[in-house]
């Protein structure tokens, strides 16, 4: 009888531990958002999204650097996607399970975990000098890319060993081929899965400021990229640029184009949701 | 002078006798292989399995009639669906399998080096336990061995999947859905669409792995009745778990017991008069 009261005790101190956790983080995250709206949503119209930079407060706007993140954002996808699964359906489809498919295993995991400067300080040296990119919006998305490739291979793996074997095993005994059947079951199957694995990268990506500052990106442009070759600022670095700054209205500024960053974020893991709770109900 | 006449003469008989003896035999041979080939439609020639260390199969030699029903029975972990398996080497893609001997489909080794595997699972076809419909629609289930070979002629694929449903007597439940989702078809009508997906190929071989084991009673009717009607045109092999289904629906049975063949005979005989104790240890119960 005491053991039972005890264990229910433990029971609810537990759940009521677990609340306040909860709560912690959610209550710090509305702070926040609630402390950035009262800052910059006044500050957010049509002119701030359309307008260039400028060294007056009240005229700057984060056009070249939302026009950036964007191209960013593509050209990092068109690099990341294909790389990334074709790595991943290699070692989860055709990489003999060995001690060297573990040692990769292992490593793209650790890549996982390395410090984002670290990969600047590699773009910088591989895309930017030897390769001659230069400071280009290029080199930037070749060095996001490196990024998050592994989060990209880790999360489609993780998406292909979810297709039940029941599925593969019906494709093969009808006489498919080992690419037929990735192709047309295990791809499908898992297409949801690692969509959202790729857009919670990519979210990763549009905040990522420290490799880019070392590879060169600039804090100010007056222009917004016209070509891969261009430089280029992002949302992240704008941030920085005006939250050091001593004036009082580039705060506002600041805490406006964070409101845009987030909403960027929210809005791509959003649609990860979506993809995932869709896909899951169809595949059981 | 004479001698050596006579000696030639006998040398030349004893040569054309060979020769005759040569292609009598060799018609011999010829007869006996057809006799094999329309007789055995599969063969395992001391057949030996592991997964890494462990034996599965302990050497096993077999023939499968043609245009039969043959059952695999015996405990968990005998070895009757590696065995199974075996016949369109689904076990290929297991880690650390490994096997020695021979398996013959009509008469030709399915493991020799030149072997197409697709080409041989497009005739040996499979039912699994648990229905495995694709997540696609109906259609699409069907059409998929097919489309896979290459096939995108329209109207042969929708001749194809209609003569598929309605040899596995979906036809009539199904046919105004055929765009719907397979996955909303109950447990035995997911597993007849297998089958029908499976003869949308044809094969001239079936194998089925323990098809009914995840089916209410009267789906397991539904689907024993469609092999009964199946093995006119096709050779089925079937594990199964359930003694009487094999008693029910099958010509042959063969028991395995920790990978070994223990008896094979026609199902009336090893049912009623086993010659071995094991089995008939086995089929009234004592263990397993």
């Amino acid at each position: 009888m005491n053991n039972i009261k005890k264990n229910r005790l433990k029971d609810q101190t537990f759940k009521v531990w677990g609340i306040i956790c909860t709560l912690l983080g959610l209550v710090l995250l509305s702070i926040f958002i609630g402390s950035i709206l009262v800052d910059g949503l006044q500050r957010i119209d049509w002119d701030f999204i359309t307008s260039l930079p400028s060294r007056k407060a009240e005229r700057a706007g984060i056009f070249t650097a939302l026009m950036g993140s964007i191209w960013i954002l593509v050209l990092t996808t068109i690099i990341a996607l294909p790389l990334g699964i074709a790595a991943a359906i290699y070692l989860e489809e055709y990489a003999k399970k060995g001690r060297l498919s573990s040692l990769l295993e292992v490593n793209i995991s650790n890549l996982a975990g390395v410090p984002s400067i670290i990969y600047g300080l590699l773009g910088l040296e591989i895309f930017v000098r030897i390769m001659q990119m230069g400071a280009s919006v290029l080199a930037g998305s070749f060095t996001l890319a490196l990024l998050i490739l592994p989060i990209v291979i880790v999360s489609t793996r993780e998406a292909i060993k979810a297709v039940p074997k029941s599925i593969r095993d019906a494709s093969f005994a009808l006489g498919a081929s080992k690419w037929q059947t990735i192709s047309s079951q295990l791809l499908p199957a898992s297409f949801g899965g690692i969509l959202t694995g790729v857009i919670l990268a990519l979210s990763r990506a549009v905040g990522e400021t420290a490799p880019l500052i070392v590879i060169g990106a600039l804090t100010y442009v007056p222009f917004a990229p016209q070509s891969p070759m261009d430089e280029f600022s992002v949302l992240p670095i704008q941030i920085f640029n005006w939250i050091s700054r001593p004036q009082h209205g580039f705060e506002v500024n600041a805490a406006a184009a964070i409101i845009i960053l987030l909403l960027i974020t929210f809005i791509m893991n959003g649609i990860a949701v979506y993809f995932r709770n869709k896909w899951q109900k169809k595949l059981y | 002078m004479e001698s050596q006449f006579i000696l030639e003469i006998n040398g030349r008989k004893s040569y054309i006798n060979e020769v005759f003896n040569l292609m009598n035999n060799n018609k011999k041979d010829t007869v006996i292989d057809t006799n094999i080939k329309r007789k055995h439609k599969l063969q395992a020639k001391g057949v030996k399995v592991w997964y890494d260390d462990f034996m599965a199969i302990k050497g096993i030699d077999m023939n499968i009639r043609a245009n039969k029903v043959t059952a695999f029975i015996g405990p968990s972990g005998c070895g009757k669906s590696t065995f199974l398996r075996l016949f369109n080497r689904m076990n290929d893609y297991v880690d650390g399998f490994r096997m020695e001997g021979e398996i013959l489909k009509d008469g030709e080794n399915i493991y020799g080096k030149k072997v197409n595997v697709e080409q041989l699972r497009k005739q040996v076809g499979m039912v699994f336990q648990k229905p495995n419909p694709f997540p696609k629609s109906i259609f699409e289930n069907v059409a998929y061995g097919l489309k896979i070979q290459g096939i995108r002629d329209k109207d042969f694929l929708k001749e194809k999947v209609t003569d598929s449903l309605k040899q596995v007597a979906l036809w009539d439940e199904v046919k105004d859905d055929l765009n719907k989702s397979a996955l909303a078809l109950s447990g035995g009508q997911q597993q007849r669409l297998c089958i029908a997906r499976t003869l949308a190929v044809e094969p001239s071989i079936i194998l089925m792995d323990e098809p009914t084991s995840a089916l209410d009673p009267l789906s397991t009717a539904k689907i024993e009745e469609l092999i009964y009607e199946l093995k006119q045109k096709y050779t089925i092999v079937i594990v199964t778990h359930n003694m009487q289904q094999a008693g029910r629906i099958s010509d042959y049975t063969a028991f395995f017991y920790m990978g070994e063949l223990i008896e094979y005979d026609k199902s009336k005989k090893l049912f009623t008069n086993p010659e071995k104790q094991q089995t008939e240890n086995y089929i009234t119960g004592r263990f397993g």
